[in-house]
C-alpha cells in the first residue's frame, strides 16, 4: 500500500507540474507522433449505406498508443518493470526505456513466450500458475512491492491496484482529447458514438474518458468472443464475467462456479487476453453509461479483411473486433450519425496470423 | 487445568503423544481407531480471543509463536493433523491460509502450496467443515488468512458467519487496504471476529497509526526485504497494541533477534509450509514441520 500511496502522490503532483506536462507533450508530439489523425473512412461508410442512401459516417482515430514512461524518470527510479501478454506492451516499454536509459525487465508467462518470440528483450519467464499474462502481472507486482525503492512498475492497462487504473487512463486520455478537438474542427460538433476494442481496456478508456460526461455520446466497448460465448473459449469479461478481485482491483472477471478464474484462452487470435477488465469499465457498465458487446474470431477476421480491402488500412486484430461490431451497429444508426472508432496500433504484426486463418 | 464452561478460557490439553509420527499415509481410520492421538469428545469450549491471548502472554512476559499453514496442502486431512500438532507443541495463535489462484502477496513457497491445495479441489466449504471438527479440540485461537476474492465470492456475511460457526477468532485479508475494509470490519465485529491489519517498516507514521488503531488482536508488521535489521521502534511507537512480526522468519536466530528487538510475537509461514507440503509423504511432512516448529520455539525467551 505504501508503494501505491507514494505513486499516487507523485502522479498527482506531477499532473499539476507545468514542466512535466510540457516535457510530456513534447515527447508525445516528437517521439510518439501525436496528434494522430481522425480519418473519415469514406469507403467504409459507403459500405454501410442503406438502399435509400442513408447511413452513419465512420471516422477512424488512428495512430500509435500513447506511452508514459516519463513518470518513471521523474520519480527517479532507474529500474523499470512491466508485464506483457502477447508482447506489445513489453516491446513498447523496452523501447521507451532505451530512450530514457533505464534498466528494463519484462515479465512474461512461459506459455505466452512459447507463442511469441521476443529475443530482443530481457524477458523473465514466469512459470507459476498457468504461466500466462495473469501470472506475469502477479510476478511484476511482487517484484515491485519488494523493490519499490528502486523500481517503477509500468502496468500495461487500466487494471491493477489504484492508482494504476486512473493513471493509465489519464495517460491515454490524450486520445479522447484530440478526438474532441478534431471533431469540432471537422464538423463543428461531437461524435455520436465511440467504439473501441476492450482487452484490459486502456485503449477504450483513453477514447471514452473525455466524453463520459457528455450523455449524448454513446460509448461502446467490444470484447473478444473467441470461438463464441458458449464455447468457453473467449475473453468476454464484461458480458460473461462476475465481480471478483484481481491484482488489487475489484472488477468483472471470468470465473467458473467455484470462483476460480477462467483464463481467456484461446481465441484463434489469442489477444485481448487479460482475464479481467479495468474496474472503470465495470463501473461504466454497471451504471449503464457504456455498453459492451463481443465479437468472435471469425467476425474479427472478416472485418480485418474488409477494412484492408475498402480503405487500404490494415488494422490490428484487436481493433478488428471493434470494426466487426460496425456490422451490427450501423444498420441501427440514424442517417449522418458520426461514429469514431479507435483504430490505434498497426496490423502489420497481424498479417501472417490473418492470412493463416483466412486461408488467403 | 480447570475449565470454566460457558466462558472463554484457554484450555491446555495434555501434550500430544508421538503417535502422530506414523509412517503410513494418514487416513481417517487411524484417527478413529485411536492409533494416534486422542481427540477428546467434542465439548464446545471456545478459545480465548487473539487479544486475550496476547494479554496473557504479556503478563507471563512471553513472546507469541504464531505458525501459518495453507489449508489443503498437501491435503485437508494433513492440515487438520498439523493444526492439532502445532497446538500441542505450544503455538499461541495459528494462522490458516485459504488457497487462492492469484496470491500476489506470497512468495514462491506459498504460491506452490496454494497450487497443490487447489489441485485437491479444496474450497472454503471444505476448510470450514474441517475447522468445525478441529477447532473445538484446540487450545489456541485460529486466525483465517484469506485474500479478498474468495471472501467476496463466498459472500462476506456468509464467510464471517461460517467462521463464527466453526469458532475461528481472527481474520486477516492481506490485499484489502484499510480504506476498503469498513464493511468487513463492521460485520466482523458483530461476530466477535478480530480483524488483523498489516503495516511495514517503510509505511508512513500517520498511516501506521491508523492501521494500528483499526487492527484488532495485534498489529502485523511485515518484515520486507529492505528492513534488516528490523526496526520495530517506529511502528511500536504508534501503538500500545502487541506487534507481531512475519515474512521471512525461518531460523531460531530470527526468532531470537526479533524477541530481542521487542516483538510481541513471531509469525512463521514458509519455513513450516515448505517442510509440510514438499515432503515425500504427509507423515514425513508432519514430522519435519513439528520438529522445526519446536526448534524455533526453543529460541523464544
Amino acid at each position: 500500500m505504501h508503494a501505491l500511496s507514494e505513486l499516487e502522490d507523485a502522479f498527482r503532483s506531477l499532473s499539476k507540474d507545468a514542466n512535466f506536462q510540457e516535457e510530456l507533450d513534447g515527447i508525445l508530439k516528437d517521439y510518439v507522433g501525436r496528434e494522430t489523425p481522425l480519418y473519415f473512412a469514406e469507403r467504409l461508410s459507403e459500405h454501410y449505406k442503406r438502399p435509400n442512401g442513408e447511413g452513419p459516417l465512420i471516422y477512424l482515430k488512428r495512430g500509435p498508443q500513447p506511452h508514459w514512461s516519463l513518470l518513471a524518470k521523474r520519480l527517479g527510479k532507474k529500474r523499470i518493470i512491466a508485464e506483457t501478454g502477447a508482447g506489445q506492451h513489453g516491446v513498447a516499454t523496452a523501447t521507451v526505456c532505451a530512450r530514457l536509459g533505464l534498466e528494463c525487465i519484462i515479465y512474461m508467462g512461459a506459455q505466452d513466450m512459447e507463442r511469441q518470440s521476443l529475443n530482443s528483450l530481457q524477458v523473465r519467464a514466469v512459470h507459476s500458475g498457468t504461466a500466462t499474462l495473469k501470472d506475469a502481472t502477479s510476478e511484476a507486482i511482487r517484484d515491485w512491492v519488494t523493490n519499490v525503492e528502486t523500481t517503477h512498475y509500468i502496468l500495461g492497462s487500466v487494471a491493477g491496484p489504484h492508482p494504476y487504473p486512473m493513471m493509465v487512463r489519464d495517460f491515454h486520455a490524450v486520445i479522447g482529447k484530440e478526438t474532441r478537438k478534431q471533431a469540432m474542427e471537422k464538423w463543428g460538433g461531437k461524435p455520436d458514438v465511440l467504439v473501441a476494442c476492450v482487452g484490459g481496456g486502456s485503449n477504450a478508456m483513453g477514447l471514452f474518458h473525455e466524453f463520459v460526461d457528455d450523455p449524448h455520446v454513446r460509448l461502446i466497448g467490444v470484447e473478444a468472443a473467441g470461438f463464441g460465448l458458449d464455447s468457453g473459449k473467449h475473453a468476454a469479461t464484461l458480458t460473461k464475467g462476475d465481480v471478483g478481485v484481481l491484482h488489487g482491483a475489484m472488477s468483472y472477471l471470468l470465473q467458473d462456479d467455484d470462483g476460480q478464474i477462467i483464463e481467456p484462452i484461446l481465441s484463434v487470435l489469442g489477444i485481448l487476453d487479460y482475464p479481467g477488465v479495468g474496474p472503470e469499465h465495470s463501473f461504466l457498465k454497471d451504471i449503464r453509461r457504456a455498453e459492451y458487446y463481443s465479437i468472435t474470431d471469425h467476425e474479427a477476421l472478416e472485418a480485418f479483411k474488409r477494412l484492408s480491402q475498402l480503405e487500404g488500412i490494415i488494422p490490428a486484430l484487436e481493433t478488428s473486433h471493434a470494426l466487426a461490431f460496425l456490422e451490427v451497429l450501423c444498420p441501427t444508426l440514424a442517417d449522418g450519425a458520426r461514429v469514431v472508432l479507435n483504430c490505434s496500433g498497426r496490423g502489420d504484426k497481424d498479417v501472417q496470423t490473418a492470412i493463416k486463418h483466412l486461408k488467403i | 487445568m480447570a475449565l470454566a464452561v460457558g466462558t472463554f478460557h484457554c484450555v491446555h490439553l495434555p501434550p500430544r503423544s508421538r503417535a502422530l509420527a506414523i509412517t503410513s499415509p494418514l487416513s481417517r481410520d487411524q484417527f478413529d481407531r485411536g492409533d494416534s492421538v486422542v481427540i477428546p469428545p467434542a465439548i464446545s469450549l471456545g478459545c480465548a480471543s487473539i487479544s486475550e491471548t496476547f494479554t496473557k502472554l504479556k503478563e507471563q512476559r512471553k513472546v507469541a509463536f504464531i505458525p501459518y499453514l495453507t489449508a489443503g496442502d498437501p491435503e485437508l486431512l494433513t492440515t487438520s493433523a498439523a493444526l492439532r500438532m502445532l497446538d500441542a507443541c505450544g503455538s499461541d495463535v495459528i494462522e490458516l491460509g485459504v488457497p487462492h489462484w492469484n496470491p500476489v502477496m506470497d512468495g514462491p513457497v506459498i504460491q506452490r502450496a496454494f497450487e497443490r491445495a487447489l489441485a485437491t479441489g479444496v474450497d472454503v466449504d471444505a476448510i470450514m467443515a474441517m475447522l468445525s471438527e478441529v477447532v473445538p479440540e484446540l487450545s489456541c485461537p485460529i486466525t483465517v488468512l484469506s485474500y479478498f476474492h474468495p471472501v467476496l465470492e463466498y459472500g462476506v456475511s456468509k464467510f464471517l458467519a461460517a467462521m463464527n460457526e466453526v469458532g475461528a477468532r481472527g481474520l486477516i485479508v492481506p490485499d484489502l487496504p484499510l480504506e476498503e475494509a469498513e464493511i468487513l470490519r463492521k460485520e466482523a465485529k458483530t461476530k466477535k471476529i478480530e480483524m488483523v491489519f498489516h503495516t511495514t517498516p517503510s509505511t508512513q507514521k500517520g498511516r501506521t497509526r491508523e492501521i494500528a488503531k483499526a487492527s484488532e488482536g495485534f498489529l502485523y508488521l511485515v518484515k520486507t526485504r529492505q528492513s534488516s535489521p528490523l526496526n520495530i521502534g517506529p511502528p511500536r511507537q504508534e501503538t500500545d497494541k502487541p506487534v507481531a512480526v512475519g515474512f521471512g522468519v525461518s531460523e531460531p536466530e530470527h526468532v531470537r533477534q526479533l524477541s530481542a528487538w521487542g516483538a510481541d510475537g513471531v509469525i512463521v509461514g514458509s519455513a513450516l509450509v515448505q517442510r509440510l507440503g514438499e515432503a515425500v509423504s504427509p507423515s514425513e511432512g508432519l514430522r519435519a514441520m513439528e520438529a522445526h516448529a519446536r526448534f524455533l520455539m526453543a529460541a523464544l525467551p
